[in-house]
């Protein structure tokens, strides 16, 4: 089944144009300006990263930038809030390793 | 770069964009920052129907109420300047606070400072309750309803409240199947209307049951549940699984209240108005006299009290500078007297309680 509603009886979504991104070197499509994860959970990626000291699988919670459960690296900035970031034509998205590493 | 404003209003949900109005209308200059890209805070997810005062929108969708609080702050031409993308992220000293546009971070300076910041939801202790496929309400409503995804194909309700029901609701709309609703309380928590509701479509209510445990390695595949005595403790082998593949909890809100401690507000914990809330007085203002507070920050309630907690703060924030007026005065006692209303009642008693204890105390700080 397909996650994205396409009929709703009181809703009608108005969407970006369709953009492309790469999760994990994986090329995928979203909608441009949707969150991030929003587009990762439309195709079917839950698990954004790792929890830093028990490496426990973790996706996003609250979906409003208040929880930090689905921080990611995109464009190689790490602890980015996937869940209120906007998705924008070729992004790179990847999982962080504990709470990333900044280069100097 | 700063910024200068006489009443700065942080959140631009129904309780920050009904004290930026009625401020701004009144003749003071304001500036209000939301960190969504759009006005309207929860209300903007909510499809349904609101139950509230017939004066006050009751009947009519959460969207639509969204809607017209944003018509009326963009007919005010001068006086209001709304900020979207921007958090506050911090007050310092006297009448400075810091906010973080998508640009740069600024400085703002004010007289007095509304906090409409809302609330943040509750989870829940069980095991796993972290494995990728366990949302809250809100964030379930977020990706639904705004974004327009389900959550996933089968889903388990955890909480009967209000926001429980009505979610469930709402994920039937969308399309996703319900297996369940579980509530530990022998009795359904929200009103019996949105309960029958969802159990004439065929969803079960379980009262006196709780969730054991997630199951599954890297995201939910479903959930462990059993039965729960009078005094809410685990009956022996009363567990069985269901399977799904998301949960959603919908266990309560606490108040975000960063900012008030920031600003050295007297804070008290009141269980029935969600937690810790700042003392306050009848005016909306708290212990800090440039500081107030209105909608789900003062005390978790619902949008048609927090449009009119928001009215009364903008309008006593206004004549702590300006001096009496009596059209501030008109909205406070309008608002006032529809709260008094709105919290009559055997449905009102919690609140009515709480709200009590957030008052009586400020008297003696
Ligand atoms: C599922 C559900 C169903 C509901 N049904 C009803 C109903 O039928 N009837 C009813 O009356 N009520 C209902 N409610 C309750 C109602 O939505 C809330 O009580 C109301 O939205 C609270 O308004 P508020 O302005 O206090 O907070 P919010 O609507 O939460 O708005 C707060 C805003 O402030 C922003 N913000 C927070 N911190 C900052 C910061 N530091 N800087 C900048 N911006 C910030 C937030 O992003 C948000 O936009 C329901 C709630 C839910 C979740």
């Amino acid at each position: 089944m397909n996650l994205r509603i396409e009929e709703h009886p009181i809703l009608v979504f108005k969407k970006g144009r369709k953009v492309s991104f790469t999760f994990g070197g994986k090329k995928l499509e979203g909608f441009e300006g949707e969150p991030i994860a929003a587009a990762l959970h439309a195709a079917g990626i839950r698990l954004l990263r790792h929890s830093p000291h028990k490496d426990r699988p973790r996706g996003f919670f609250c979906a409003i930038g208040r929880c930090s459960s689905c921080m990611m690296e995109v464009n190689g900035a790490v602890n980015t809030m996937t869940c209120i970031t906007p998705l924008a034509d070729g992004m790179t998205v990847n999982m962080q390793k504990g709470h990333g590493v900044i280069e100097p | 770069m700063s910024r200068k404003s006489e009443v700065f209003v942080v959140g631009g949900g129904p309780a920050g964009l009904s004290a930026a109005i009625v401020a701004a209308k009144l003749g003071a200059r304001v500036l209000l920052v939301d960190d969504n890209p759009m006005l309207g805070g929860q209300l903007v997810k909510q499809t349904h129907r609101f139950f509230g005062s017939s004066a006050r929108d009751a009947g009519i969708r959460g969207i639509s109420i969204a809607e017209k609080l944003r018509m009326e702050a963009q007919a005010i031409k001068k006086n209001l300047v709304v900020q979207l993308n921007t958090s506050a992220v911090g007050f310092y000293g006297e009448g400075e606070a810091g906010i973080l546009t998508p640009e740069r971070y600024e400085k703002v300076t004010y007289e007095r400072v509304i906090v409409g910041t809302g609330a943040v939801e509750n989870s829940l202790n069980f095991e796993n309750n972290d494995l990728p496929g366990i949302y809250g309400a809100g964030a379930v409503q977020t990706l639904m309803n705004v974004h327009g995804i389900r959550p996933g194909k089968r889903i388990l309700m955890v909480g009967s409240g209000n926001i429980g029901l009505i979610v469930s609701y709402q994920l039937l709309q969308a399309g996703v199947e319900v297996v369940g609703v579980v509530e530990a309380m022998p009795t359904i928590g929200g009103y019996l209307v949105h309960a029958s509701k969802i159990r004439r479509l065929g969803i079960p209510i379980m009262t006196g049951h709780t969730i054991v445990s997630a199951n599954g390695d890297l995201g939910v595949t479903g959930a462990t549940l059993c039965q729960l005595d009078e005094k809410y403790q685990r009956v022996p082998n009363t567990e069985f699984e269901i399977i799904c593949d998301c949960i959603c909890l919908a266990v309560g809100l606490s108040p975000l209240i960063e900012l008030f401690q920031q600003a050295s507000c007297k804070m008290v914990f009141v269980p029935e108005l969600g937690g810790l809330v700042p003392l306050q007085d009848g005016n909306m203002r708290t212990s800090n006299p440039r500081v107030y507070v209105a909608g789900d920050a003062s005390g978790i309630e619902e949008a048609t009290t927090a449009i009119l907690g928001g009215r009364i703060a903008g309008a006593r924030a206004f004549e702590s500078l300006h001096g009496p007026s009596s059209d501030a005065q008109k909205i406070v006692d309008d608002a006032a007297g529809e709260l008094k209303s709105l919290r009559s009642g055997s449905t009102g008693n919690r609140i009515r309680w709480g709200r009590e204890r957030v008052t009586q105390e400020i008297a003696s700080c």
